[in-house]
């Protein structure tokens, strides 16, 4: 019994992460018709910018002690802020010039931009080749016990700041006017621009606000695992983008809501997978979704059903 | 024009990224400058110039892992051998000849591993090969080195496979059947334990082979496995394969990874209540283990030297390192360090420099005084030595036991 609940709560902490990164490819497949490859090197962005934030801020040194909770957050949004203007910057320079060519175009393009995020990162002048401790910016020790399970605050610190980002979209996109024309714009590009929206714009916004969700995600990872986090060019940040893109997949890409029910989904069958099956086949589990949603389902759990996609 | 355009940006900015991705691979280290082979006074002979004379230098090759996730390992080798190389040269060299070494990155990737073998010896023209800590990637530049009739030692790659490749192939460590029955007769007869558990990454050739090892010699001592369980490279959760170990309630976990992993693993099993000490192997080796703060504190892992050890070999190559480097020198720098020097007398002893002629006289080697102990080749290529357990504390090894073959 200890070891189902202290799974489950693993799977969901880890759901919430996928969640969150799996909300980028969704947006921006909903509004721009295009899966986004540099999505995980934002990710991974976010990680290394955290890490250096946290280094500015004097946090993390060995032996200090761990800072109060509101110096996390001050990292939370510098490095989301952050990565929302490299998300504006990418999206202007790489994706915007390509906003009338093939489809494919732009995806070789999101390669282009993966590779180079991936090897920038790795230079000696921005993060290093070499893998970086994440500062402990919480008490590493678990907060409570219940039944035997061991519920971490990094565990709370994630699922909590999951939860609050994906209430703030869920209000922006169906309770304001800009979310209004995100809606609109998914629906129907051009007659969003008849109707005097400003497509330009709001996909430029739609861009920045997946960025950043994935810099948070990318600080929420680094909190989680404060251990070693890997250089930038390390193929395990694609992996980790690719489970979530499966995650938006399983939830039906292009809906908000599907992109955060898959991301739970995976986070749980994975865990549970590894935990009561053989944690030989990991990955395998999560593919292995990915391909009977496409046999059976392939608009995905939640699908296209619903008309507010963004 | 404006669709040619798109294209032209678009190749451009792939070009950016892949001209990027190759800025990181070169970085070709010791005396005389860039280019490798191609030296003065050799221009009018078309064959092979590592045969010709003894007028030029001797080139020598080194594969490492010098960024990525396993970086120290590339780095501590490549200073051993560099020192080695330095002390040599300065000695008078080989044969009356100096020796120039050429070491490159391969990002601790097999794939970037066999491009840069091959440019070694395509390119650069070396007569030996020296590389690399981990197995998997010795045993993806060992089949070209075979291929081109290149000796090639292997300074601590453990795996038994690697040497099993062909007779251009040795190295100069011990392998894991033993390093799997020291850790096993650590574990059972020095701290009695009975009952544990193993966390390895099947990815890599050394992991999955030194728990099969392990997990078999301490089965034969009468000890108990209750659970068995792996991960992958890139994998950073380990939180499910502890909560499964945790249920069954071992006394103690063996974790045969790599540093980098050990230290996150470490982290995980603290903070999900798990007290018991880890054991593993050779991959523990690294100045990085400080990470892991008092995580890893309690626990133990089966090396090639301690720089501990009394022997005035082992003083002296330590405080020499010291002086040059300023940090102790781990196992594996004074495995490249004993891997060069053993290159360097098999040179001496060799009728010529050929593959054949070198390889025969590297497999020939007998009681050969390293720092990491006497080594001698034997018939499958490999050498026989002891071992030593270190405890770690507060991120530094500690010398613990020695155990012999």
């Amino acid at each position: 019994m200890t070891q189902f609940l202290q799974t489950l709560l693993d799977g969901v902490t880890v759901g919430c992460l996928y969640a969150l990164i799996a909300l980028g490819y969704t947006m921006v497949y909903g509004i721009l018709k295009f899966i986004n490859f540099a999505h995980s090197d934002v990710l991974a962005l976010g990680v290394w910018m955290s890490i250096t934030i946290a280094g500015w801020m004097g946090m993390g040194a060995a032996g200090q002690p761990t800072p109060p909770w509101y110096m996390g957050l001050l990292v939370l949004v510098g490095t989301m802020g952050f990565c929302g203007v490299v998300g504006f910057v990418i999206e202007r320079v790489a994706y915007k010039p390509l906003r009338k060519a093939p489809r494919l175009n732009v995806l070789i393009t999101a390669i282009g931009v993966s590779l180079l995020l991936q090897n920038v990162g790795q230079q000696k002048f921005a993060f290093g080749p070499y893998p970086k401790s994440f500062p402990s910016l919480m008490e590493s020790s678990s907060l409570f016990t219940v039944a035997g399970v061991q519920v971490r605050a990094s565990d709370v610190a994630v699922v909590g700041t999951a939860i609050a980002l994906m209430a703030a979209l869920q209000f922006l996109i169906f309770r304001t006017k800009l979310g209004a024309a995100m809606r609109a714009v998914s629906f129907n590009t051009r007659n969003a621009s008849l109707m005097g929206i400003n497509v330009d714009r709001v996909i430029s916004f739609t861009f920045v606000v997946g960025t950043m969700l994935a810099a948070a995600a990318g600080f929420l990872y680094g909190l989680k695992y404060e251990g070693q986090a890997k250089q930038t060019a390390d193929s395990m940040w694609v992996m980790l983008g690719l489970k979530a893109f499966v995650a938006a997949v399983v939830g039906g890409i292009g809906n908000v809501r599907g992109a955060v029910l898959g991301g739970l989904l995976i986070g749980l069958i994975e865990f549970f997978g590894v935990a009561y099956l053989s944690s030989q086949y990991r990955d395998a589990y999560v593919f292995a979704i990915l391909i009977m949603v496409l046999l059976f389902k392939p608009e995905g759990v939640l699908g296209r059903a619903t008309v507010e996609k963004v | 024009m404006s669709a040619m355009n798109l294209i032209a940006r678009t190749a451009a900015l792939l070009m950016v990224g892949f001209g990027l991705a190759s800025l990181g691979c070169e970085k070709p280290s010791g005396g005389t400058g860039g280019g490798g082979a191609t030296k003065s006074g050799e221009t009018g002979t078309p064959g092979s110039p590592k045969e010709d004379g003894d007028a030029g230098q001797i080139v020598i090759g080194h594969y490492a892992s010098l960024t990525g996730s396993e970086a120290t390992f590339g780095i501590s080798t490549d200073n051993g051998i560099k020192m080695a190389v330095e002390e040599r040269n300065k000695a008078g060299g080989v044969k009356g000849r100096q020796v120039k070494l050429v070491t490159l990155d391969n990002q601790g990737k097999p794939q970037e591993t066999q491009t840069v073998v091959t440019r070694l010896i395509e390119q650069n023209e070396v007569v030996a090969v020296l590389g690399e800590v981990a197995s998997s990637r010795s045993l993806a530049g060992a089949p070209i080195c075979q291929r081109k009739g290149v000796p090639m030692i292997s300074p601590s790659s453990t795996n038994p496979d690697v040497t099993a490749v062909g007779d251009m192939i040795s190295r100069v460590c011990f392998i894991d059947p033993f390093q799997g029955l020291v850790g096993a007769k650590f574990a059972r007869e020095n701290l009695n334990l009975s009952k544990g558990a193993t966390l390895y990454n099947r990815a890599q050739a050394y992991s999955s082979g030194l728990n099969t090892n392990f997990k078999e010699a301490f089965t034969k001592m009468g000890g108990q496995i209750v659970s068995e369980q792996a991960y992958s490279d890139g994998d950073n959760d380990f939180s499910a394969q502890l909560t499964a170990i945790r249920e069954q309630g071992p006394e103690f976990i063996y974790v045969p990874g790599y540093y980098t992993e050990v230290v996150n693993i470490a982290r995980q099993a603290r903070k999900l209540g798990i007290t018991v000490p880890l054991i593993g192997g050779d991959g523990w080796d690294s100045e990085e283990l400080k990470n892991a703060g008092d995580a890893l504190n309690n626990c133990y892992f089966s090396n090639h030297y301690s720089h501990e050890d009394t022997r005035t070999e082992v003083q002296e190559f330590v405080k020499k390192y010291q002086e040059q480097y300023g940090k102790v020198p781990d196992g594996l720098a004074a495995l490249g360090y004993d891997a060069a020097r053993l290159l360097f007398d098999a040179m001496e002893r060799a009728p010529s420099m050929s593959g054949k002629d070198l390889a025969s006289a590297i497999n020939s080697t007998q009681n050969f005084a390293g720092v990491t102990g006497a080594i001698s080749i034997d018939e499958n290529r490999n050498a026989n030595k002891s071992a030593v357990i270190l405890e770690v504390v507060n991120g530094q090894p500690k010398y613990k036991a020695t155990v012999k073959p």
